[in-house]
């Protein structure tokens, strides 16, 4: 059978998906340490801002203590049981209408509060939207998916909106 | 409390210093440990290769961007805050290259009771490539 070219590169999955928020994922609180090892790491060389490791100094700025810069990720290193491995393996995939390639095709992020010690952030997902249409690499899809991050108070933290490429 | 930047002193056109990272393992190791990254087109010139860059492993976008956070974050100093930061991610952060963050202010303006400045961002290698092309939008503190 020969790999013909598809009307559409829309799934029924991503149908059935498109709009709805997933199931939530909750991080652990994060520690100032947390945040001092990211800012290490992103600045390295050299000495990253006080802001991010120091509480004296932090507690006399607009933000009255330690924050975290904003793209730190508070779901890193998440403890995986066999429970969610086993999960995950079982889950079944739709096939796509062809063998398709992708590219990250961007993201834009807002910010809301920043995050401090001790928050606890809980994060959703959602394929938002799509668009098809032909460009050079033939029927290219332009997916977007949403991802909503909110602390314990329920107040926006970051949003991020991706762009995916397939083709 | 270190204020860099003042609303009124900041005009269309005006660029923000250049923020640089030679960048190699040690970096990306760093960031692979506290972000919990570790693939191995950012670790192993071999499966970096095998990824069909030929000069073997490469550097993550996600450090590119905290790279612009850096950059804007260094220029604005602490009472400052991005507000939101979009990108395109253009080409390979190859082992040892020199990137360096630009922005250019592009507009201010007074929002929901913000004083946000918009500009255009880039993260370019030493060849003066683009590599990362957007947008950032940042509150600053107004001295009125």
């Amino acid at each position: 059978m020969t790999d013909s070219a598809p009307d559409t590169l829309v799934t029924d999955d991503m149908i059935e998906r498109k709009g709805v928020w997933g199931s939530e994922r909750v991080s652990p609180p994060i520690a100032e340490s947390d945040i001092r090892k990211w800012a290490i790491a992103v600045y390295w060389p050299e000495t990253p801002p006080a802001i991010f490791w120091d509480p004296e100094y932090a507690a006399g700025t607009r933000w009255g203590g330690i924050i975290a810069p904003p793209d730190f990720n508070p779901f890193a290193w998440p403890i995986v049981t066999p429970k969610d491995k086993a999960a995950k393996a079982e889950k079944p995939k739709e096939k796509p209408k062809r063998k398709l390639r992708g590219m990250n095709g961007g993201q834009v992020e807002t910010y809301g509060v920043p995050m401090r010690p001790g928050d606890v952030i809980t994060m959703r997902n959602r394929l938002r939207d799509w668009e098809e249409r032909e460009t050079r690499l033939g029927l290219t899809l332009f997916s977007y998916s949403e991802m909503e991050w909110h602390n314990q108070d329920g107040e926006l933290v970051k949003r991020r909106v991706s762009t995916a490429i397939l083709y | 409390m270190t204020i860099n930047v003042y609303f009124e002193d900041v005009n269309v056109g005006d660029t923000i210093p250049a923020w640089s990272r030679k960048t190699d393992f040690m970096h990306w190791n760093r960031y692979a440990a506290v972000n919990d990254e570790f693939i191995p087109i950012h670790m192993d010139d071999e499966a970096g290769r095998a990824a069909l860059n030929e000069q073997g492993a490469f550097g993550m976008g996600n450090l590119r961007y905290a790279y612009i956070v850096n950059a804007l974050q260094d220029w604005m100093g602490d009472e400052g805050q991005i507000r939101e930061i979009g990108c395109q991610f253009r080409a390979i952060n190859q082992k040892n290259d020199v990137l360096t963050v630009t922005g250019t202010v592009t507009e201010k303006l007074v929002e929901d009771g913000e004083h946000r400045i918009k500009l255009d961002i880039d993260v370019v290698n030493q060849n003066g490539d683009p590599t990362c092309p957007g947008h950032a939008i940042v509150t600053v503190p107004a001295r009125s």
